[in-house]
């Protein structure tokens, strides 16, 4: 039970991280500009050592945002370092995350298939 | 010399061509707004039968202009030229609605100051004897706007306060060289005005520079004041431009007790659309549901209707550039 | 008009330019006309000429557009500033408090799935692909019925930044350019929006991961 309390709270100010940016930043940072940022982020404080104990203590809270797409990344290039050696650090990012862009690719195509834009 | 020509940017319109006839075709949210009740046709989505949201754009210019025709009692054969334009790339609403309409025809792009531009050129047109009746339409649909030039519908992004919201409508109307209706006296053409705003989502902010070079030239070419109109009223600066322009103009001791804007009075504030209507068919609706009705019925005598357009492309903003503004004014009188 | 008088008109402009005064509209005016007058003048003469004199009518040519660019800027800078605080008051409270309500909210929702797929014996790893999956495909349910931009409206950065967010761009491109056929709507049109996100997050991954190896 805790840890649902935790996830949302982390959740929440990450997401708030992110809304200060948009509401007080000029409108040429766009939300565009600021998902690059959290991806890239994460990916940084990953290699760092400095996103796991967001993850460990706030879970999903860290994990499900954009950032933690981003720890997922270079968790997994690194990882494919250890047991691929160089052709690892290339792929190892895009295999631990495959999952996640593939069901986004099949469900766009799906959606796209069954439903309408609406106004 | 040309003689119609009065001072640096007015046309003057001697022979008084007439607006004979109008009609307004619009998406349900303007069905909605407070000029609901007033236009020919409110349409009950913004597909309109069609597969495709620019085929029901095109079906709603080609509408309005129908309608227009059918309550002059005319065909679209009897028009000379058609002149019209919309936000699409390469203006293909107005072109299709054309190659249904099958008259002669030229497209104009003027962003949301195209019905001003169209009526313009329709009164040169007229004036000197080169067409008896001309039509003149102008379109937008929110979506086909969002698509082109910001995000796909379903995208969750939030809009800016100074953001406005794209009309779903279109205007049109029947110029003839003689008649019963709205006179048409004055044209005046406007420059291109940028004061280095690029903010594709502040247009007020980038046109309302123009919508006052326009004012001010066109009252310094005719030696009129503020005064001397009933209602100046610009095309789609929105809240935010309209406080802007009240501004600009007060810092030139000009009275703005008689300016208002199309988009403000499109939506209703209860809508939700931020800093109010925007887009070719803004101005064009207002003018064709509301503003000549209230001519018609004497509350206004003669005004001063200003067509505001933002000339940026969907890709000039990404390449760094600023928007290059520019507005068109015309008399319009009974 | 000569070349020395161009210069000399370039000179003076250059003083006025300095002192970053807001000029009268109609000085303003008539220095844009000198300018035109005189950057067609030499734009000719580049034209008629070859080699070394090309490239010195040029550099003359780049003089006259650079101060066309910079002299209006007092006047833009004069506007924009009056337009800021004539601008409309974003609600950032609000904003706020909605990013933090939705964006916990959403996460919540991870753990609790999270916790469902733990329970029925997953291990971590796979735990956590499979959540990422259901909630992209929530991501995509809503956007399909249209409930996600509804949700974006008021939630802002809370539904932006979220994996949902992400299934919701690319969904949403799908949906849009579905209209213009399999192959070029949707087929092409797919990573409009995400793209960036892959692009850059690819980009890292992949330095961080050489980092690694050579460290190592």
């Amino acid at each position: 039970m805790e840890m649902l309390i935790r996830a949302f709270l982390l959740g929440g100010l990450i997401c708030v991280i992110g809304q200060l940016i948009m509401d007080l930043t000029p409108f040429n940072i766009t939300p565009g500009h600021i998902l690059v940022g959290y991806v890239t982020s994460g990916a940084v404080l990953s290699a760092l050592g400095l996103y796991q104990p967001l993850v460990d203590w706030g879970g999903a809270g860290a994990t499900v945002p954009l950032s933690g797409f981003g720890h997922s990344l270079a968790q997994g290039a690194m990882r494919g370092v250890d047991s691929k050696g160089l052709l690892g650090a290339i792929g190892g990012g895009l295999e631990a995350t495959a999952i996640g862009v593939a069901a986004a690719i099949v469900f766009g195509l799906i959606a796209a298939t069954f439903f309408q834009p609406k106004a | 010399m040309a003689q119609k020509k009065i001072g640096k940017q007015t046309i003057q319109f001697s022979s008084v061509p007439v607006i004979t006839s109008a009609a307004a075709v619009v998406g349900p949210m303007e069905g909605q707004g407070p000029l609901g009740d007033k236009y020919d046709m409110v349409c009950e989505d913004t597909l309109v039968g069609e597969r495709t949201w620019e085929m029901a754009e095109q079906k709603m210019m080609q509408y309005s202009m129908e309608l227009a025709l059918e309550k002059r009692g005319l065909l679209a054969g009897d028009l000379d030229f058609y002149l019209a334009g919309d936000l699409l790339n390469q203006i293909i609403c107005a072109n299709f609605t054309a190659r249904f309409l099958n008259t002669p025809f030229l497209g104009l792009y003027g962003a949301c100051s195209t019905m001003a531009e169209g009526l313009c050129l329709a009164g040169i047109l007229l004036e000197g004897g080169f067409a008896e009746r001309i039509g003149v339409s102008a379109s937008s649909h929110h979506d086909t706007a969002e698509r082109q030039y910001r995000s796909p519908t379903e995208l969750g992004t939030q809009r800016p306060m100074t953001a406005q919201w794209t009309v779903t409508g279109s205007g049109s109307c029947v110029v003839e060289r003689l008649g019963e209706g709205i006179k048409l006296t004055h044209a005046t053409v406007g420059k291109i005005k940028d004061l280095g705003v690029s903010n594709s989502n502040d247009m007020g902010s980038a046109m309302a520079p123009a919508a006052f070079d326009t004012i001010k030239t066109h009252l310094q070419d005719l030696g009129r004041k503020v005064e001397d109109y009933d209602l100046i009223i610009t095309g789609d600066l929105g809240l935010y431009g309209h406080t802007l322009l009240k501004e600009l103009m007060q810092k030139e001791g000009y009275s703005t007790e008689k300016l208002n804007d199309c988009g403000i009075l499109v939506y209703d504030p209860k809508q939700d659309t931020h800093s109010g209507g925007s887009g070719c068919g803004c101005s064009a609706v207002v003018l064709t549901a509301h503003l000549l009705e209230k001519m018609q019925k004497g509350a206004y005598r003669r005004i001063l209707f200003i067509g505001t357009g933002a000339l940026l492309s969907p890709l000039s903003v990404y390449q760094g550039e600023t928007i290059p503004c520019i507005a068109h004014g015309v008399v319009l009188e009974t | 008009m000569d070349e020395e008088l161009i210069r000399q008109n370039i000179r003076q402009r250059e003083e006025l330019i300095k002192q970053n005064i807001l000029l009268a509209e109609q000085e303003l005016t008539k220095l844009q006309q000198e300018m035109q007058k005189e950057h067609q003048k030499v734009l000719l003469w580049e034209s008629r000429a070859t080699g070394a004199e090309k490239e010195h009518f040029q550099g003359l040519r780049k003089e006259i557009e650079r101060q066309q660019q910079r002299i209006s800027l007092p006047q833009q800078i004069e506007y924009q500033s009056t337009a800021l605080l004539l601008a409309p008051q974003t609600t950032i409270v609000k904003n706020v408090l909605m990013a933090f309500f939705v964006g916990g909210t959403i996460c919540l929702t991870g753990q609790v799935i999270m916790n469902a797929f733990l329970q029925a014996g997953l291990s971590k790893l796979e735990a956590g692909g499979s959540t990422s999956a259901l909630l992209i495909f929530l991501g995509a349910f809503l956007t399909g019925l249209g409930y996600y931009d509804e949700l974006g409206k008021i939630a802002g950065a809370g539904s932006i930044v979220p994996i949902t967010g992400f299934a919701n761009s690319i969904v949403s491109s799908a949906m849009e350019f579905k209209r213009e056929g399999f192959v070029y709507g949707v087929g092409a049109r797919l990573f409009t929006v995400a793209g960036p996100v892959l692009v850059y997050g690819t980009m890292v991954s992949m330095l961080v991961g050489l980092i690694y190896y050579f460290l190592r």
